[in-house]
């Protein structure tokens, strides 16, 4: 047994370009869809408590179909579905192709997830609340926007939090659609130089460089806006 | 008048302002109001007429329809049948034309429920920005008006959880008031208020009432229909079974429904 293997955090060094690079992949992907998932969650959270039955079993329905389909078929299915067989190509980079790809694909799965973290914030908010904006003469999207969504949002910080840190995690899986970032690039070492524990702690460290401080802000800013009632 | 009806005209589009009913015609009338829940039947064909300027006081036991007729004026409850009429125009369905009407027609909640998120002033301002599309600097001269008439000026950058019971409810009548209703609606506004906080909030009531406004209040507090009242009506069981002035309903009520409620409220 040759124990410098345990130690040997060599091919960080040899790959640090290859690495930082597949890093920054992670990153700007899962900033895209934490945006991206905000704006969309939100937009279906309005539908499910809309006063349209057509909107809210619309946005039933697509909750219960990608909270409950494997985001590594919805991803196969962007690449392989979209891509290569309907040949929907959004970029003509074939790297920024795989990358708005991943994005869409793990957008729309996590954007259900969003949309059932700011619901359950909703459902903290007290019936009272809409029942005095609509006194007030507040049609039902503002009563929404200005007096519910805000007080929902600062409700669902928290398990938005644990959304987040599941999305980080998630994007690891986004590989299979082609497009190569940190776990990507963890198996092509694994490849190179053996499944070493240094690679695994490597990266495992990267991971959480991004979803401890996801975590911590989170918790700090659900405590720091809850509303006080 | 005092500036909580009068005023100037703030709203847009020409919409009609309270002096146009004169005093003394019919404001908001309920012709064979039915409603249910599920099976239950929680209001029996109410006929119901409020004069511009009245101060009518609806009591009667629990779960006899008070608060449900309160909140179906301005359809915070839909009806099941009949119709409801605010300065004589029927209510609509849900949408824009609900909203506006809505806002011609103040609440005040049991619960005073405040827009938790924002302070007293933004309440107070929140409608007549965002609905009757006053300019901030405008609205917020209003707002620092009204909370003055209701005593709470001084709170008026705190938000709801630091008030009192008695000051959130005086500020969530300012935040109705705001809207230069033609009508207010209270729905058991001193029920969830210490005893020591009743009185503040029932002054301010009473001065309204003396400035004329048209109110129609769910309330246990009979010195309050007897003070401030024109008319008294008794519902239980989903019905209004008495209707009267309050000398009259006190003294000498006609039902035997409504003497067995006041000896068992004034008995002691």
């Amino acid at each position: 047994m040759n124990w410098d293997v345990l130690f040997d955090f060599s091919p960080f060094g040899k790959e640090s370009s290859e690495v930082l690079q597949a890093f920054w992949a992670t990153v700007r992907l899962s900033v895209m869809t934490g945006v991206l998932s905000l704006v969309f969650g939100t937009v279906l959270v309005a539908m499910r408590v809309s006063p349209t039955p057509v909107l809210r079993r619309a946005g039933t329905v697509y909750v219960n179909i990608f909270r409950n389909t494997p985001l590594t078929l919805i991803l196969v299915f962007t690449s392989l579905g979209l891509h290569d067989t309907l040949g929907i190509s959004v970029s003509s980079g074939i790297s920024a192709n795989a990358y708005w790809l991943a994005v869409f694909g793990f957008t729309a799965y996590t954007s259900a997830f969003v949309c059932e973290a700011l619901r359950a914030g909703i459902n903290t908010v007290p019936i009272g609340q809409a029942e005095a904006a609509r006194a007030i003469g507040l049609p039902f999207a503002q009563s929404l926007r200005l007096v519910i969504l805000p007080q929902a949002f600062r409700a669902s910080i928290a398990p938005l939090g644990s959304t987040l840190i599941a999305m980080i995690k998630n994007s690891t899986v986004v590989s299979v659609a082609g497009y190569i970032e940190s776990a990507g690039q963890m198996k092509q070492m694994f490849d190179d130089y053996g499944a070493t524990l240094p690679i695994f702690l490597g990266f495992a460290a990267a991971f959480m460089v991004l979803t401890l401080p996801a975590g911590l802000l989170t918790s700090y800013l659900a405590k720091r806006l809850a509303v006080v009632r | 008048m005092t500036d909580s009806a009068g005023g100037p005209e703030l709203t847009k589009g020409g919409d009609v302002a309270p002096e146009d009913t004169p005093v003394g015609e019919p404001l908001v009338v309920l012709e064979h109001v039915n409603k249910y829940f599920g099976e239950l039947h929680v209001l029996k064909d109410i006929d119901l007429t409020i004069n511009r300027g009245e101060v009518v006081v609806v009591i009667g036991p629990s779960g006899g329809g008070k608060s449900t007729l309160c909140r179906s004026i301005n359809r915070l409850e839909p009806i099941d049948g009949g119709t409801i009429l605010v300065d004589g125009a029927k209510l609509p369905e849900e949408g824009k034309q609900l909203a506006r009407l809505r806002a011609d027609v103040g609440m005040v909640f049991q619960s005073f429920n405040l827009f938790a998120h924002k302070t007293i002033l933004q309440n107070v301002t929140l409608g007549p920005i965002k609905v009757r599309k006053v300019a901030k600097a405008e609205a917020e001269k209003q707002a620092m008006e009204l909370l003055e008439r209701v005593g709470i000026a001084a709170q008026a950058e705190k938000f709801p959880a630091q008030l009192s019971g008695g000051q959130q409810q005086r500020a969530a009548i300012a935040r109705a008031l705001a809207m230069k209703p033609k009508v207010m609606l209270f729905d058991e506004p001193t029920s969830a208020l210490d005893p020591e906080m009743v009185k503040e909030v029932l002054d301010v009531m009473t001065g309204l009432a003396a400035d004329g406004m048209t109110m129609i209040v769910v309330t246990h507090e009979m010195g309050f229909a007897r003070r401030a009242a024109q008319k008294v009506v008794f519902m239980a069981d989903g019905q209004i079974v008495e209707e009267s002035t309050p000398d009259e309903f006190f003294t000498n009520a006609r039902t035997e429904r409504a003497r067995d409620f006041l000896s068992k409220i004034l008995s002691h």
